[in-house]
């Protein structure tokens, strides 16, 4: 049976809302308009023991509610949801309790306190049995290198380091669903490194289920082997990054370094049907290519006749370009999906 | 049902939430320092004034000046404990700006989790100015021949054990009120307005500016049974001899029925303005 049941999850919020200026508030103390937003248009998935899923769409798309509402801080306005036998906003206390939530934006750990207090104070809400306590927070300790951190009041910490400490707090009571929301937002790169390495081992040792929400598809790319897009309030995409990449697009990219003198400035000139110029810096040109219509290796061949190559390499589009593809075409149906001459940047 | 369950079994949770926030809340050392000064210079002021009061009335009063200089001083050195002056400032930033719902992952109770910390927040700082307060008014005057002006113990030890004991039942009086001020933000956008409003009315209802007393004989039935002379009034007069320590009794039974209907009113608050918070969003 699957950790995590969502089904047809909807959500509606009303909006209050008055003509600008002077006159429009007036109006608004008498009549009132409200506006219905659907949040989430319904929304279903389901995610086995174990599983580490992207969870990824636009600003305003629908991400957040939907963890707000698995989390049960939030309740639907209609549509189920099982998560190991419990309804979120029906058992909040017993669901909280068996679940850690991560927000990139704030710190659920204590301003003012040192951070070791902030985790003896957790362990008594979460009633975290002492012998458990120490096991775990001495092996969180050594994951996430917090020793120096520990005295530190959590005001006076770099957000990287509140991050890992973030991490701490959300697990010291060995919950076995995670709910990332952003946990990588605004960190440099090696503290995004070290909180990545930190997910994935802690999905693969302990089968955490986890769900991810993230701006940065390189984060997706380390992670994921499953992404769910949303876009709009409802689920445009649910499958492997390959699944996606092949959904969306099938082009692919060939970059070529040209032994240089060969252009003499110009653009490279290339009159085959399905290739198109992404850009060119220099000697170094990126083509992209349909594989339907001309396979990588007839491709390589007919540009090694033309030019001197001192090194190529074919690779996927980045994810971000299938992603804003995807969201381009969720805005306006009516455009090509597979990407036609113009397409795939 | 669950949630009682759960507050039951939950106690050590309380109790290291109001420890954290109590430790914390003691280092605001130049605020109690500042307090400290203030409190003493109104202090000082309400004695004169009622010095001046009694030695031009004629008539019998209620209470002696001695009694009710010593009421005055108790009440400038209780004051932060048993004058909910203001509701918890983070709690309502953070109803403000809609992180409020963040607690609710949390599995505590809500009320309690927040009474906790008002509790802390009523007990903490007097810890800081009572006991200097306390030494000036009992001992330092006397030794300055300021007798007229000083805190007089108690003529009992009897009446010293029950007015520390109704004590106990204004603070939490105290930090009951205190979470009505924090949740009015649930209900009003900017809360600022019960928030001044209130706050008036407890510090003339309690006895902080005028000893109940010495109010007008035909406001008495109405002092005694509204819910603010068990923050200040009541305890006091424990203390300085209007009311005998058999009293106690009654003290207790007034403060535990507000205490009850307080609580029960914030905790419907609290669970009405959760409810609005998880189906409107934060």
């Amino acid at each position: 049976m699957p950790h995590i049941v969502v089904e047809d999850l909807r959500k509606t919020f009303w909006v209050a809302e008055h003509a600008p200026g002077l006159w429009g508030a007036v109006r608004g103390l008498v009549r009132r308009n409200t506006r219905a937003v659907e949040a989430l248009k319904g929304v279903s998935f389901s995610l086995e023991r174990g599983e580490l899923v992207g969870y990824i769409g636009p600003n305003g798309a629908g991400k957040s509610t939907t963890i707000k509402i698995l989390s049960g801080i939030l309740v639907p306005s209609s549509g189920r949801c099982r998560i190991d036998g419990r309804t979120p906003w029906h058992d909040r206390i017993s669901h909280v309790a068996r679940i850690g939530v991560v927000f990139g934006q704030r710190t659920q750990l204590w301003w003012d306190l040192p951070v070791i207090e902030s985790f003896a104070l957790l362990r008594d809400i979460y009633r975290v049995p002492p012998a458990v306590y120490r096991q775990t927070c001495s092996e969180l300790i050594e994951l996430l290198e917090l020793e120096p951190l520990l005295v530190t009041p959590v005001r006076q910490l770099s957000l990287g380091q509140r991050m890992r400490c973030d991490f701490a707090a959300a697990l010291l009571h060995r919950p076995d669903i995670l709910f990332l929301d952003e946990p990588t937002i605004g960190l440099d790169a090696v503290s995004k490194l070290a909180v990545r390495k930190f997910i994935k081992a802690l999905n693969q040792t302990q089968q955490v289920t986890t769900i991810l929400t993230t701006h940065d598809m390189d984060d997706i790319e380390a992670l994921c082997d499953r992404v769910i897009i949303i876009g709009g309030g409802e689920i445009l995409c649910d499958g492997s990054l390959a699944q996606l990449r092949s959904q969306v697009s099938s082009r692919r990219h060939l970059r070529i370094d040209l032994q240089p003198g060969q252009l003499g400035g110009q653009l490279l000139r290339f009159p085959v049907a399905g290739v198109n110029l992404l850009n060119q810096v220099g000697d170094s040109v990126t083509l992209a290519f349909d594989p339907r219509q001309i396979s990588a290796a007839a491709l390589i061949h007919r540009i090694t006749e033309h030019y001197d190559v001192a090194d190529l390499f074919v690779e996927n589009p980045p994810i971000e370009e299938i992603v804003a593809e995807l969201y381009a075409n969720e805005r306006d149906p009516q455009r090509e999906t597979t990407g036609g001459e113009n397409g795939g940047v | 049902m669950e949630e009682s369950k759960q507050l039951a079994c939950n106690l050590s949770a309380y109790r290291s939430l109001f420890v954290a926030r109590f430790v914390l809340l003691l280092q605001y050392r130049t605020a109690a320092l500042a307090g400290i000064a203030t409190q003493l210079f109104w202090g000082l002021i309400k004695v004169m004034v009622l010095a001046a009061f009694f030695s031009s009335s004629a008539e019998a009063q209620p209470m002696t000046l001695s009694q009710a200089v010593s009421y005055v001083w108790l009440g400038q050195a209780l004051l932060v404990a048993v004058v909910p002056w203001s509701g918890d400032r983070e709690i309502q930033a953070m109803i403000r700006s809609g992180a409020v719902g963040y607690d609710l992952l949390r599995p505590t109770d809500l009320y309690s989790f927040w009474l906790t910390r008002a509790l802390a927040m009523r007990t903490a700082p007097v810890v800081l100015r009572a006991l200097p307060l306390l030494t000036i008014s009992l001992l330092l005057f006397p030794t300055l021949e300021l007798n007229e002006w000083a805190l007089a113990v108690p003529d009992s030890a009897a009446a010293l054990i029950a007015f520390l004991l109704a004590l106990i039942g204004a603070i939490v009086l105290s930090a009951a009120l205190t979470m009505l001020l924090t949740v009015s933000m649930l209900w009003t956008i900017s809360g600022e307005g019960i928030n001044h409003l209130f706050p008036t009315l407890i510090i003339v209802f309690s006895g902080m500016i005028i000893p109940l007393p010495l109010f007008p004989d035909w406001m008495q039935p109405l002092l005694a049974v509204l819910p603010f002379s068990g923050l200040l009034d009541q305890p006091f007069c424990l203390f300085v001899g209007s009311l005998p320590p058999s009293a106690l009794g009654q003290v207790l039974t007034h403060q535990a029925i507000w205490i009850s209907i307080i609580i029960l009113f914030g905790r419907w608050l609290v669970k009405r303005g959760v409810q609005r918070l998880v189906i409107q969003g934060g």
